[in-house]
């Protein structure tokens, strides 16, 4: 950085509720004028890859939800994919629906924090609060399928953990609420989990109606996001961006369109594209993206409903056995005990996986000695480069705007420094 | 598709992978083929997605030889391999970069190999992208850029020392740190507590999972 006489340094985070984790920035200022920036990232790296090279390969899947911890599961999407893509597994296609109903949800549930904290980061409070009470929902249907709020560990090589549940978790009866609130808070889930998900489809697009009330037409939301950190689609290719930031410069590209995986060919949506670039079109594309989300988990709750059957490879080498067949089969005993000693073995080779992310293309590089553990996994951060671009989105714009576009890039410090 | 493309193009240093076409590459040769993928009409490789390093020093050394233990007995795994032999035959450091080319939808895995010394040319006059991506291999890897503007540490905590992600780098690190009352700051001291390894490494040889074409 060069130090001129009349700029002067601001040191900005890693403790400040605006930096959406632990990132420092050093910023050189001219005036309120933004010269130049330079991150410290780093301060949350946990040595992930090398944590995975010691561990056999299922014990990872938690590693994975802990990297961009608000989108958990489309990280174990990439993860597990690269597993079955080595050992060449096919995955029944009531887990593929199941995973992709959860990818999706997953992305709203990322698209939710993040228009909340967006929100938040340009003073607007209410949406924040919206969010976070739609955001609810989702998580307890994480918790239904998986036991967990957060951390799912649900995708595994070769399916998902467990088909998912028939019953749906109820709130208890307490003294500060009444009858009629308890039954109204319960009327959704009183069916399935399905049920309950389909339900959700059927409010969430008025949810979202609500946020755009508050946000799109806003004159200062507009203000503050409209041509705010542009960047054109040539210099976007060129700094490596994926994802959401690719896309509102106007370039159409979308994993689950271009390269589809799972079962996204058979699902019929739509991908919002930018046009200018800026922090107002990132934020109409999630709005939407979260529209379209609602509409491929509504075709895969239809799916699902009609289509039971296994959720997990017949591939005992790879996947648990029933727990069951442990009684009376001395082979499901065989297997249990060494798939869970010594884990499950990938033949020699290298694979390169990859998901649309929330926050852009996730991906994950196995290399494989033919051992039990992977001898180099590298995450693929999908807010890597985003973040590494950030002077030159911030350049010349003024030191509130800074806050701005670093929420618009919608970056995890989790994933970034791994 | 590209691949036959390249293979007219590089010959033998192109193979098809499990996923994706694969190129090898020397630090001597990697900026003139990276122009190339870049800019030839029928390459179009505009994004660098990822550069990694991968550092053979220990590729299929396993923790635990299973074909002893069977007449010896279990014993607990060691943090120390018992062979040291790696039985990779190339150069310990491979610096790997994904690309992918939007017009073409293809992407494409480039390999350098460095043959003595951890040292290449920057490619973040071809993609810029990869300006952080090489700080993280210098950090990590050690791997030096040559020309790369600012090439430091980027993950690591300031003031680190070694490189972590190296296989001789121990997974609990070499240094532990604690405040120190007396001194009224943080004080680093070297680790006290030993590596345990939870499950062994194991290299199944045979490839018993996977000669059947009924399972799998």
């Amino acid at each position: 950085m060069k130090h001129k006489e009349n700029h002067y340094t601001v040191n900005f985070g890693p403790q400040h509720p605006a930096a959406h984790g632990v990132l420092r920035l050093i910023m050189e200022m001219k005036g309120e004028t933004v010269v130049d920036i330079e991150p410290h990232i780093g301060l949350l790296h946990r040595a992930t890859e090398k944590l995975a090279e010691s561990k056999p390969y299922l014990q990872s899947i938690g590693y994975m939800d802990r990297l961009c911890y608000v989108s958990m599961m489309c990280n174990e999407h990439a993860y597990v994919m690269a597993i079955e893509k080595m050992l060449n597994i096919q995955v029944p296609k009531r887990a593929e629906y199941i995973r992709v109903m959860f990818s999706e949800i997953t992305r709203i549930m990322n698209h939710l924090v993040w228009v909340g904290a967006h929100g938040l980061d340009l003073g607007a409070m209410s949406i924040f609060l919206y969010c976070f009470r739609d955001r609810e929902d989702l998580l307890d249907m994480y918790e239904a399928a998986s036991g967990a709020r957060m951390h799912a560990t649900y995708f595994r090589p070769g399916g998902v953990k467990d088909d998912l549940p028939n019953t749906m978790s109820q709130y208890q009866k307490s003294s500060w609420k009444t009858k009629k609130r308890l039954d109204q808070m319960n009327a959704a889930r009183s069916g399935t989990l399905l049920d309950f998900i389909e339900d959700f489809t059927e409010r969430f697009p008025k949810c979202i109606d609500e946020y755009e009330t508050l946000l799109t037409d806003n004159r200062v939301w507009k203000q503050r996001t409209v041509g705010i950190g542009v960047i054109d689609a040539k210099r976007a290719k060129a700094l490596g961006f994926s994802g959401h930031m690719l896309r509102s410069s106007g370039v159409e590209w979308d994993l689950r369109k271009n390269q589809p995986y799972s079962v996204y060919p058979e699902i019929d949506f739509d991908v919002p594209v930018g046009k200018n670039g800026d922090c107002y079109d990132r934020y109409l594309m999630r709005i939407h993206e979260m529209r379209q989300s609602t509409k491929i988990i509504k075709q895969c709750v239809t799916w699902l409903n009609e289509n039971p059957g296994p959720v997990l490879a017949d591939s005992p080498k790879i996947v648990p056995p029933d727990r069951g067949d442990l009684k009376d089969d001395m082979e499901a005993l065989i297997h249990h005990f060494k798939l869970y000693t010594e884990g499950l073995i990938l033949p020699p080779g290298e694979v390169y996986s990859c998901v649309e992310h929330p926050k852009g293309e996730f991906g994950i590089y196995l290399v494989s000695d033919g051992s039990n553990k992977p001898y180099r996994m590298k995450v693929r951060a999908a807010g890597f480069p985003h973040l590494a671009a950030i002077h030159e989105l911030c350049k010349g714009h003024m030191l509130a705007d800074v806050v701005t576009i670093l929420s618009s890039l919608d970056i995890v410090l989790g994933e970034i420094d791994r | 598709m590209s691949i036959e493309f390249l293979t007219g193009l590089y010959g033998d240093d192109v193979s098809m992978g499990l996923d994706q076409a694969t190129l090898i590459t020397t630090p001597k040769n990697i900026v003139s083929r990276a122009k190339k993928l870049r800019d030839h009409t029928k390459l179009q490789y505009s994004i660098l997605l990822d550069l990694c390093v991968v550092d053979y020093m220990t590729y299929g050394v396993s923790e635990w030889v299973t074909e002893q233990a069977t007449s010896t007995g279990y014993s607990r795994a060691q943090s120390k391999p018992k062979h040291k032999e790696s039985t990779w035959d190339g150069p310990r450091f491979v610096v790997v970069c994904h690309l992918l080319s939007l017009i073409h939808n293809e992407r494409l895995r480039v390999k350098v190999f460095l043959p003595e010394d951890p040292k290449m040319p920057t490619l973040s006059e071809i993609w810029p992208s990869s300006l952080w991506y090489e700080r993280e291999a210098f950090d990590l890897f050690g791997i030096v850029f040559d020309g790369h503007p600012d090439l430091k540490r980027i993950l690591t905590d300031y003031g680190f020392i070694g490189h972590p992600f190296r296989k001789d780098f121990p997974l609990i690190g070499e240094v532990e740190m604690r405040y120190d009352g007396k001194e009224g700051k943080c004080v680093y001291e070297p680790v006290t507590i030993e590596n345990r390894v939870g499950v062994p490494k194991v290299i199944r040889q045979d490839n018993r999972y996977f000669d059947g074409s009924d399972e799998a």
